[in-house]
């Protein structure tokens, strides 16, 4: 017992902010795991009234109620939609956290994440290694999609149909950069992020090109880092500070005006997730390096409509008429519209090339259920939430479904070429960058 | 009590995902939206089809185990806080909406159907389904009417009961009660149906519900009056209803609670304002602009500083947004929400308003105030810490003294949100000795074990 007093003691700092759930129950409207299971546990109303068992000493063992708390795309809806302002998503983070501290991490988590991610050198030769052999194992799904499944009866790849690791990755083609600000006086760093890298060089080739053609400046570091989120959201704060501590080092060595990704989930840690976890116990130095580059944090849509002016093509111009236009819809990342309110910004992108007719899906931003590693532990239950975002994207009628993270790109692309749908996927920053190669 | 045969039983019948017996997951159906204390269930069933549903209740009226039915727990009067060593039975998975007959104008639905999903099933085909409880986005329509749920529209479209032409339930030996029926006009048997509506599930299991729909009104209209004396906005509310006009909607909203909700919405309020109604009538064309403007010209009589009125619907939205955004923005502002419902005939919302000020500046206390003016049933809402346990003491007083206050002005104890664990000990003093020994004895003639959500209402 005494074990469960101290981790009582723990939850304490938590107190204040689970009170303010008064238990409405209206975060069973939007999230998408509840959707799926109707099992109260899954939602926000029953993972807050678990915590605060825990705070209660209402446990004799904490593992139910950790097993509960991981099971959580961390998409945010209940958070945003929240009656009472419960900031759930913050409160969760740090419950992993100290339930992780509190019981140890799994054998496997401390391998990928203390072995591999947080050692980033260690984790870019490994995927090469994988990238060269993974043909061995997997054959081609998808010509349209790009996507791979697995050759042989595979308990990792299961019955996914993913996209296959770059045959380059980014850091690879361009291992480092610092130019200065061209005609737009902007001079940008660039995080490239872990999915945009070994998967979607092709998204960060776009992002270049594009600051290329409105002469901005951009700095990228050797050799960076994860941004984090993958130990976070396993509770990992030493790995999390190692790599928040390495990544703020590498981008403290130049001057920029801002950071820049092109990865929702990359931006939103830098922005809310970095600045949270460092409140507790850093130096007031970290504090403030910390502060200094997420208050600079932008996402790659966000910074090209409001820092350089991109615009939509008028109406009437864009394609509307134009039986050519490939027709496409927008979903919204939830580490984009949730965290960070960006949702018309990617739609203006996408509507400033007029070789496209843009068509929204019906609820663009329900969560595609993808959540990070909530798919790797949870696929059944991920690929029916995928699905739910598959109908919407087909209701749509388009050709081309575009969102602004490389992660639902690949639960999206799962979902249509297992559904044998001929439906690319892109990124909003492609379907930009092409409008400036055709002039 | 719950023994391990009668567990495999469930598990048999169910099979073992939908039995839930971890603690981790108990302790996740012991509580509802109302602020009373948990009460941890010894397991959790969730059957996938209704006849199920039969069998569990004939099981655990054999077992002697109490059965507290559940659909999104969003119930404010406790009703949906289980038993310990009892049975928790959730309805979400029975979600199927079975029918919508649109040349009869009924739907027939299964109890775990969301009331918005409903309401806009309905609506896509040119129908109405009025009742629209503040939960509705989460709300089962099997929830609504075990507790008889109000909302917004009752003044002019009344509430849950009025739309329930029958019902398909199980009484507490699992036996199939069949009532009600597909006609406008029925009057085979007892009225089963008005006896199981508000009956908070412990005279049965509903398990199918047939609704009645009305034309969807082709024209509103919405308006925002503004007071500068809270005392003439709830006048302005009697005088309307006495001046024989019934708008689909008349909500009140004190100055407390508009300050509140401008801070978190920045809705564009006037924050001098000491009262606002917000108002909308529905109809044919010229209904509604003549009701529009009776009412109009009642507000400045009775001396409202400004009206406005939405010119679109954006602009409508917008009100109702505001309205809707009430007890968010309140919630925000302490950890502890009480939310009462005392209702009052209409003619005495002005001297019920004075009362609640009245009882809040005497207890100390942060109440907003705001609701459904039209029909009598105020929300008084307040603002506290559980915690704070001299506090506490000061809003059960307050609470008591509301209802007291309610009840000597020919009102009830509870418009919408039935009376629960909540109130059930205050229910003597407005039904009286009478009326509770005959709720009493129907109880125990229908279920002498006392296993259908033992403790509501009527007490244990």
């Amino acid at each position: 017992m005494s074990d469960m007093k101290r981790l009582a003691q723990l939850m304490g700092e938590l107190e204040e902010q689970l009170v303010v759930c008064m238990r409405c129950g209206m975060c069973q409207a939007v999230c998408p795991l509840f959707a799926v299971t109707g099992k109260e546990s899954d939602v926000a109303r029953g993972k807050l009234a678990l915590l605060d068992g825990l705070l209660n000493k209402m446990f004799e063992n904490p593992k139910g109620v950790y097993e509960r708390l991981n099971k959580c795309l961390l998409c945010g809806s209940c958070a945003t939609n929240c009656p009472s302002g419960v900031k759930a998503l913050e409160i969760f983070i740090k419950a992993r956290v100290i339930l992780a501290g509190f019981m140890g991490l799994s054998a496997t988590k401390k391998i990928i994440l203390r072995g591999m991610l947080s050692h980033p050198e260690v984790f870019d030769r490994l995927l090469e290694w994988g990238s060269k052999f993974q043909g061995l194992f997997t054959k081609p799904a998808s010509d349209i999609l790009g996507t791979s499944c697995s050759r042989i009866a595979s308990p990792i790849l299961n019955e996914r149909h993913f996209v296959p690791l770059a045959k380059v990755p980014f850091h690879r083609i361009v291992p480092s950069m610092n130019t200065p600000a061209g005609s737009s006086g902007i001079k940008v760093a660039f995080f490239t992020g872990c999915l945009i890298d070994k998967i979607y060089p092709n998204v960060a080739q776009a992002v270049l090109d594009i600051f290329s053609f409105h002469g901005i400046g951009v700095f990228i570091p050797e050799g960076q880092g994860c941004c984090g989120i993958p130990a976070i959201s396993s509770g990992d704060a030493e790995s999390f500070e190692k790599l928040l501590l390495y990544n703020i080092e590498k981008y403290s060595s130049a001057d920029f005006d801002y950071l820049v990704t092109a990865c929702a989930t990359c931006t939103s840690t830098i922005k809310k997730i970095w600045p949270l976890m460092v409140n507790t116990g850093s130096s007031d130095d970290l504090k403030s390096k910390v502060e200094k580059i997420s208050g600079k944090t932008l996402d790659i849509n966000q910074f090209l409509v409001s820092k350089i002016g991109v615009k939509s093509q008028d109406e009437e111009k864009t394609s509307k008429n134009n039986d050519d236009a490939v027709k496409v819809t927008y979903h919204d990342p939830c580490h984009l519209k949730k965290s960070l309110g960006v949702s018309d910004e990617p739609r203006m992108l996408i509507k400033a090339n007029k070789g496209y007719s843009f068509i929204e899906m019906p609820e663009a931003d329900w969560c595609c259920g993808m959540g990070g590693s909530f798919n790797l532990q949870y696929y059944e239950i991920s690929a029916d939430i995928g699905k739910r975002k598959i109908k919407n994207v087909k209701t749509a009628g388009a050709g081309v479904v575009a969102t602004g993270c490389p992660a639902c790109m690949i639960q999206i692309s799962d979902m249509l070429s297992k559904a044998d749908e001929r439906i690319a996927v892109k990124h909003p920053v492609e379907i930009y960058a092409e409008s400036l190669k055709k002039g | 009590m719950i023994n391990s045969s009668l567990l495999k039983e469930f598990t048999d019948l169910l099979g073992r995902e939908n039995v839930f017996t971890d603690k981790a997951d108990l302790v996740t159906y012991s509580y509802d939206a109302a602020v009373l204390d948990p009460v941890v269930p010894a397991v959790i069933l969730r059957p996938a089809n209704y006849e199920l549903v039969g069998k569990i209740v004939g099981l655990c009226n054999e077992n002697s185990v109490p059965v507290t039915v559940r659909g999104a727990g969003t119930n404010l009067s406790g009703g949906t806080i289980p038993s310990a060593n009892g049975v928790v039975l959730v309805t979400n998975a029975l979600n199927n909406i079975l029918e919508i007959n649109e040349e009869d104008m009924y739907a027939v639905v299964q109890p775990g159907v969301i009331t918005a999903k409903l309401a806009a099933a309905v609506e896509a085909k040119g129908l109405f389904y009025p009742p629209d409880p503040g939960s509705q986005a989460v709300s089962t329509i099997g929830g609504n009417v075990a507790e008889n749920a109000g909302g917004l529209r009752g003044l002019k479209y009344g509430v849950t009961k009025d739309y329930v032409m029958g019902l398909k339930f199980f009484d507490a030996y699992g036996n199939d009660v069949k009532t009600g029926s597909r006609t406008v006009k029925c009057v085979t048997g007892y009225n089963l149906t008005g006896l199981m509506v508000g009956s908070e599930g412990t005279l049965g299991v509903i398990y199918e519900v047939i609704l009645k729909l009305i034309p969807l009104p082709s024209h509103r209209k919405s308006m925002v009056a503004v007071f500068d004396e809270t005392a003439k906005a709830t006048e302005t509310v009697a005088a309307i209803i006495a001046g024989r006009i019934v708008p689909a909607t008349l909500e009140l909203m004190d100055n407390f609670t508009i300050r509140a909700v401008e801070k978190f919405s920045k809705a564009g309020l006037p924050l001098d304002a000491a009262a606002l109604l917000l108002i909308e009538v529905d109809g044919y064309p010229a209904q509604v602009e003549e009701d529009a403007e009776k009412i109009e010209s009642i507000c400045r009589k009775k001396g409202a500083t400004s009206l406005r009125v939405a010119k679109d619907a954006s602009e409508r939205d917008k009100i109702w947004a505001a309205r809707r955004g009430a007890l968010s923005a309140l919630a925000q502002l302490k950890p502890t929400l009480v939310l009462e419902d005392a209702t009052v005939p209409r003619s005495k919302i002005p001297e019920m308003v004075r009362a609640i000020e009245d009882i809040g500046k005497r207890y100390n206390l942060a109440i907003g105030t705001f609701g459904h003016a039209g029909d009598g049933n105020l929300h008084p809402t307040i603002l506290t810490d559980k915690r704070n346990k001299e506090e506490w003491k000061r809003v059960e007083d307050a609470i008591k003294e509301i209802f007291e206050k309610a009840l000597a002005l020919g009102g009830t104890l509870s418009g919408e949100h039935g009376i629960g664990l909540a109130k059930s000990r205050f229910l003597k003093n407005e039904i009286g000795a009478g009326a509770i020994l005959f709720s009493k004895n129907i109880k125990s003639a229908l279920d002498p074990k006392n296993i259908l959500n033992p403790g509501k209402i009527i007490g244990e």
